[in-house]
């Protein structure tokens, strides 16, 4: 099972180690990553697989989110579902 | 495999356009529960109630976590209580629709559809009683909601129920002056009903349905105001397919949520209405659309039209993303859960003679309307007969919830809060229809009913 993990914020030193070591934490997967910086403006995709997680999806939900308010951050991930059933017949 | 333009359209969708499941609906059959003895059947429609639906609020939780889209209600819908109650008196009705709303309260939903009776083609003495007790019952419960289907195409119209229905209304606006009647904000007459409607204050569980049933109702008038806003100036051929896209897109969310809630609740999936549902947010207009589309303003020429065009082109769009589609399935034109219509309606671009002509080519009726508080209750059975007509006559459901608002005239506004919203009173026509409603009887079934 894939989730969607997306980074967006003001720009800072360190905000993908940040998020690539609560993935581990988790025993989250990453498969895949596209970044880029606008400016100021952070924001990253990551697709992770949750195979292997430890705990529930909905407390890594909510892990993931807390990592972002404390950086000022907002990070939210979603089950891939979501975007495969949107945008694909 | 995900592209990133997809992912960002997604969360686009949600942040900044609205999109969201606006309804994860358990219609639960109470048919069992019938009984002689009004303390034992209340007791039975409680624990039947609390032990189906008990995890309704935790799974609509985490779907809504897991998937990331927001789900703005848990509901449940119930058989129409006057074949649960039978030989009832009103009071004993009154203790039903109290046990409902404690229902309700133990499992944390808003809303409990269900307290109606379907008299298309005339009334039992309980369903009398039933009809008669709804006033109090919504006086005296927070969270319970009443619907009556006084027609259909194939039965006609039952103008005995309708005249019943002027008085009924009249009184629980009464009942519910002190909080701006909004007794009349939780009841709804019907022509046509759907069986499987997700959405209140119209939702029941139909008589041919299952023990229970999930039903999720989708919204999305944003995302389809912004879809339109970046399609630019194209013809109305293009613009009926963007509205086709995007409403694809929004449905198969529904379609989602609604297949993960059945597996989850091990409730087998009913529908997925594919209402265009506003809210009173500015952003989630039904009535932003048709101007998006461009219109100077809501209920001006062209809007009918435009309406017609929009919900063509989200049925057609929706319809192929649901296995099931179901409910009321349209855009939705309630006046004051709609900032658009609610600014239309207070400048006097819209009028009650518009909303009634729009809703010829939409779904539901005239919803959500305030109107002066010493209208007779003759004048608000000719407004429910007119729109009822239309219904019938179309074989299409319509439905009448308005609100009189007593001691409150045109100019003055009702306010409800939440999604209920607020609404300007808007001006009725002073001419009485009273002879013709107090004659009574049936209107006959349109002559198209007759199709074997």
């Amino acid at each position: 099972m894939k989730a969607v993990v997306t980074v967006t914020g003001k720009d800072s030193v360190g905000i993908i180690a940040d998020v690539s070591r609560e993935c581990s934490e988790w025993g989250v997967n990453i498969i895949d990553i596209s970044q880029s910086v606008l400016r100021e403006y952070f924001a990253m995709i990551m697709l992770v697989d949750i195979d292997g997680i430890k705990g529930s999806f909905g407390d890594f939900v909510d892990g993931m989110s807390r990592l972002g308010d404390g950086k000022g951050l907002r990070i939210s991930t979603m089950h891939e579902d979501i975007f495969n059933t949107m945008h694909h017949v | 495999m995900l592209n990133i333009s997809d992912v960002l359209e997604t969360i686009n969708m949600i942040r900044e356009e609205n999109l969201d499941i606006r309804t994860i609906t358990m219609g639960i059959s109470l048919i069992d529960c019938a009984g002689d003895d009004i303390d034992r059947v209340c007791d039975r429609i409680y624990d039947k109630i609390t032990g189906k639906a008990a995890r309704i609020v935790s799974v609509g939780d985490e779907i809504e976590k897991e998937y990331g889209i927001p789900i703005v209600n848990r509901r449940v819908s119930v058989t129409p209580i006057s074949l649960v109650g039978g030989r009832f008196s009103a009071e004993d009705y009154i203790k039903i629709a109290r046990t409902l709303d404690r229902a309700a309260d133990a499992l944390g939903i808003n809303f409990i559809g269900g307290y109606g009776a379907l008299v298309q083609k005339g009334m039992t003495e309980g369903e009398k009683c039933l009809i008669e007790s709804i006033p109090y019952a919504l006086a005296e419960t927070g969270k319970v909601c009443s619907s009556v289907n006084v027609a259909s195409t194939k039965a006609g119209i039952n103008m005995d129920a309708i005249s019943k229905m002027g008085d009924i209304i009249l009184q629980t606006a009464n009942l519910t002056k002190e909080n701006d009647c909004i007794g009349c904000a939780k009841l709804v007459v019907f022509a046509n009903v759907p069986e499987d409607n997700p959405f209140m204050a119209g939702a029941f569980h139909g008589v041919s349905e299952p023990e229970a049933v999930i039903n999720v109702g989708v919204s999305g008038p944003g995302v389809v105001a912004s879809a339109i806003t970046r399609a630019g100036d194209c013809d109305l051929s293009t613009l009926a397919e963007t509205v086709k896209r995007t409403a694809f897109k929004i449905t198969r969310v529904g379609q989602l949520v609604a297949a993960e809630a059945s597996r989850r609740l091990d409730v087998p999936f009913g529908i997925v209405d594919l209402s265009l549902a506003p809210t009173p947010a500015v952003g989630d207009s039904v009535a932003y659309i048709l101007e998006n589309m461009g219109l100077q303003k809501c209920g001006g020429p062209g809007t009918t039209a435009a309406l017609a065009l929009l919900n063509d082109a989200v049925k057609k769009g929706g319809v192929m993303a649901s296995s099931h589609v179901g409910g009321l399935s349209g855009a939705f034109i309630p006046v004051s859960e709609d900032a658009g219509m609610i600014d239309a309606a207070r400048c006097g671009a819209l009028t009650l003679e518009k909303l009634e002509a729009m809703t010829a080519v939409c779904s539901v009726g005239l919803d959500m309307i305030a109107i002066p508080g010493d209208v007779s209750a003759a004048t608000i059975c000719g407004i429910i007969a007119d729109e009822i007509s239309i219904g019938v006559a179309n074989t299409k459901t319509t439905a009448v919830r308005v609100i009189p608002a007593i001691g409150k005239n045109v100019g003055d506004e009702v306010t409800f809060g939440g999604l209920l919203g607020s609404a300007p009173i808007m001006p009725v026509s002073r001419y009485s229809p009273e002879k013709f409603i107090a004659r009574g009887g049936r209107i006959p079934a349109p002559i198209h009913s007759l199709k074997n």
